[in-house]
């Protein structure tokens, strides 16, 4: 047995029982996105379609825009004031940039997990009641809390000290809080910006195992610069580049495929230059 | 060598402290030889000057306390509000714009303010219809409150501003409006500091003097009621210290006493601020 | 557990909270500016009542009973030679404790941490106490008497912490680099803070000490405590009786006569364009030599 498997083999390991083509349902369908940041344009010309109870990763070298366009499915570029956003997001068929859209309840629906673990100053309880609190959810408002610890494997570590704060958990548990935290408004989407880049490996083996169960309900979308961490969870891959144009970098999807496709036979001499190791 | 000459500069500001101590407590210990300071602390008369004199010094205490209470009223939520306004809402070409204008109303003489709250706030409330005297707590309280508004809104700012951006995002991300981030997560992660300002503001307004010079009147009171004119401790100083009195007499050495009595005020009270600044420094640095 | 998010379209229920936020901005506007608003009518209400009085005679006529030719001359002189003084005494001594806070104490003395404690605790000190400092010491302690000299003095004292914590913060703003590379080259300490910390350094020590000088030539009630007198009718000298604009301000505004208390507004606009050129002053400098690295 390899100690270090390469993203090739892991991906042909995973096991995979994926609904074939006519029996997915499009959650996401990105038509030529566009972001720029000024006149510096980040991204260009995304398009691709993100499905239903499916895990999908975004991966590439840093400066592709990946972090960029996974913002882009909750507005969170909304409150950068540079940031301008052209093509179309259609999420459940409806225009996710509509004139008529209102960016709070696209943030309820599609919930993000960030980097580094941001959880508030107060008590693990109101961590994860805060959402619910916000947005007026509060009927059985201990119910939702300890069910959200339940679904991200939280609860059993933090039950009888539930108002002690969230800053004394260790790193990997305050993670799991701030995905319990956005499980608590019962989103459909769960949008995750290299969720454990910052954590240990032990920590991350549990964020990746908790994505497997999360899947079952949630759609669920992934930032992530460990090729090896997409190859073992992610059902379908996007892999982006950057490319250098008049001395302007912008970042663009080169190809979006099943998992095992982009690691074991890519299209694009690109994608098999960087899942094999040879750049990036 | 160079280093003696400097350090003796830095000594400067060692015997500025020391001549305050010096200077308030002495002839303080001499007078409370004269006048027991149980008579002092707890007397409600407040005549030094009279022929029946009397040195119960609760009067001062509570013009002070009165025109304080109307400054702090006007200069907390007005400053929280500029400060919340001016860190979570304004762009920053506002915010560059805005907190030079504010330190303006902070660089303003307070004679200036002392002259505008005897010649227009009072003549205005008059006519409002609020009865108040010539000199009265409530227009020098005002005018204080707008006066202290800077001090409270740049200290309050600074707080919120260290707070760190992912918490906004994290928000944000749950769906929370911009009112629920900023008053359901900034400022009581930046309670600290903001509290730290709320105190500053009340130190300065203890000890502020032309404001209530002019308008608050030379009348030791006992009553909180804003429309009379009361005696704040450091208006009874101001004008007995520019008066006549025969140094080395009782009625001079009230002057310390009072002195030192406000001195403690303030310490305690800045002192409580610097502790909690440091606190909130703390959390995020 | 997810929604049929499909059939739910993404419009808000929130109606009510669309309208809380914009009320709540408002009040926070407000609170903005109720300071400025009131500003705004002080020196409108200064204006109107003052600028009739605003003449020759005000500068250069002694103060009178008569307030028709009752002018403030001697205040403003005695206010341009504390300033000057100030500036004297301030600037180096300030900068000089700066330099030694920041250069060559070391900081794990206790002495060294008590003297920051200490500067702190001065800078937040109310006026007043200066003026009691100044009363005890200079005047009748010391002898000085009510002079100019000890209007000076004690503004000193009372500018002197701000002016510290200005020059310490333009010192720290020098980048290391500079230093270290006059180091490289053999200079010795002082040689590095002479000519090369200390020139950096030039433009936040001015904007502070203006800033300072800003604040000292409206403060009164020290002053007063030691003795501005109400009449002065000669020219200040550094050690003969004063008043200055501050005080000449109060002791008009203490009369009963409207026409006195029109003078006073009239020396107020006088005070506040000397205060408003002074802040505007420090911030220009401030802001034309802010990107210099």
């Amino acid at each position: 047995m390899n100690i270090i498997e390469t993203p090739v083999q892991l991906a042909q390991q995973a096991e995979r029982q994926l609904p074939s083509a006519e029996h997915r349902e499009v959650v996401f369908d990105v038509s030529a996105l566009t972001v720029s940041y000024g006149d510096k344009p980040a991204l260009k010309n995304v398009s691709l379609e993100v499905y239903r109870n499916f895990v999908t990763a975004f991966i590439g070298p840093s400066g592709c825009g990946k972090s960029t366009f996974i913002r882009c499915f909750n507005r969170m570029n909304d409150l950068i004031p540079s940031a301008a956003v052209e093509g179309r997001i259609l999420y459940h068929g409806e225009d996710l940039y509509g004139a008529h859209v209102d960016p709070v309840e696209v943030r309820r629906r599609i919930g993000m997990v960030f980097q580094k673990p941001n959880p508030f100053p107060k008590s693990i309880h109101a961590n994860v009641a805060f959402g619910p609190r916000v947005l007026g959810m509060t009927n059985d408002l201990d119910g939702r809390v300890e069910r959200a610890l339940q679904q991200a494997a939280l609860w059993d570590e933090v039950e009888d000290r539930l108002d002690e704060s969230a800053l004394s958990l260790s790193g990997g548990q305050q993670q799991r809080l701030c995905i319990a935290r956005c499980l608590a408004v019962e989103p459909d989407v769960l949008l995750m910006d290299e969720p454990a880049s910052a954590l240990d490996p032990i920590s991350t083996t549990r964020i990746e195992d908790l994505m497997h169960e999360l899947k079952r309900d949630y759609t669920i979308v992934i930032v992530t610069h460990n090729m090896q961490q997409a190859a073992r969870i992610a059902d379908m891959t996007a892999f982006f580049s950057v490319e250098v144009d008049e001395g302007q970098r912008s970042g663009l999807l080169v190809e979006y495929a099943a998992t095992p496709t982009i690691f074991t036979k890519p299209a694009d001499k690109r994608t098999e230059d960087y899942v094999t190791g040879r750049f990036g | 060598m160079v280093k003696a000459l400097l350090g003796l500069c830095a000594l400067v500001s060692v015997a500025t402290t020391l001549g305050i101590v010096v200077a308030l407590f002495l002839p303080a210990f001499e007078f409370f030889r004269e006048v027991s300071l149980r008579d002092y602390l707890t007397g409600t008369e407040w005549a030094p000057l009279f022929l029946q004199k009397s040195f119960g010094v609760i009067p001062l205490i509570v013009g002070t306390l009165s025109v304080t209470i109307w400054a702090s009223l006007i200069a907390i939520p007005l400053g929280l509000g500029a400060a919340i306004f001016l860190s979570e809402y304004a762009r920053p070409r506002l915010r560059a714009t805005l907190k030079p204008a504010l330190e303006l109303l902070a660089g303003i003489p307070t004679v200036v303010y002392g002259y505008f709250a005897l010649t227009w706030v009072t003549p205005h409330l008059e006519s409002a219809g609020l009865d108040v005297g010539v000199f009265n707590a409530l227009s020098a309280g005002l005018v204080m409150g707008v006066m202290i508004i800077p001090t409270v809104a740049s200290l309050s700012e600074d707080a919120m501003s260290a707070v760190p951006r992912d918490l906004r995002y994290g928000a944000y991300a749950l769906g929370s409006s911009k009112l629920q981030v900023s008053t359901r997560i900034v400022v009581p992660a930046a309670v600290s500091g903001i509290v730290a300002a709320f105190v500053l503001g009340i130190s300065r307004a203890i000890g502020e003097t032309m404001i209530v010079l002019l308008a608050a009147g030379q009348q030791p009171n006992l009553s909180f009621d804003p429309r009379e004119a009361v005696e704040t401790m450091s208006a009874f100083i101001a004008a007995t210290g520019a008066g006549d009195v025969p140094t080395g007499s009782v009625e001079y050495k009230t002057i310390f006493a009072v002195g030192a009595t406000l001195f403690v005020m303030t310490l305690i009270v800045n002192a409580v601020s610097i502790r909690l600044v440091g606190k909130y420094r703390e959390v995020y640095e | 557990m997810s929604i049929a998010a499909a059939n739910v379209p993404l419009q808000s229920g929130r109606k009510r909270g669309v309208w809380r936020g914009r009320i709540f901005v408002a009040l926070l506007v407000l609170s903005l500016l109720v300071g400025f608003v009131a500003l705004g009518t002080l020196f409108f209400d200064v204006l109107s009542k003052g600028v009739a009085y605003v003449d020759p005679v005000l500068l250069t006529n002694s103060p009178s009973s008569d307030p028709a030719v009752a002018g403030a001359r001697p205040a403003l002189l005695a206010t341009l030679y504390l300033g000057i003084l100030l500036i004297l005494f301030t600037v180096p001594i300030g900068v000089g404790t700066a330099i030694y806070l920041e250069e060559y104490a070391n900081r794990d003395r206790w002495y060294n941490r008590l003297l920051e404690l200490n500067i702190q605790n001065l800078a937040a000190v109310p006026s007043i106490v200066y003026g009691i400092l100044g009363l005890a010491f200079l005047v009748r302690g010391l002898g000085l008497g009510r002079v100019l000299l000890a209007g000076a003095l004690i503004l000193t004292l009372l500018v002197l912490p701000t002016v510290i914590i200005a020059a310490r913060e333009a010192i720290r703003a020098v980048p290391s680099s500079i230093r270290e590379g006059a180091y490289a080259l053999g200079a010795t300490q002082w040689q590095v803070v002479w000519r090369q910390v200390l020139p950096a350094a030039i433009p936040g020590i001015a904007t502070g000490s203006i800033l300072a000088l800003a604040r000292a030539i409206g403060e009164t009630a020290p002053l007063i405590l030691i003795g501005a007198l109400t009449f002065i009718s000669f020219n200040p000298t550094a050690m003969g009786p004063f008043t200055a604009l501050p005080v000449q301000i109060y002791n008009w505004t203490k009369l009963p006569d409207p026409e006195f208390k029109a003078l006073a507004a009239a020396a107020i606009i006088v005070l506040l364009i000397m205060v408003l050129l002074l802040n505007a002053g420090a911030i220009w400098l401030r802001n034309r030599y802010q990107k210099r690295w």
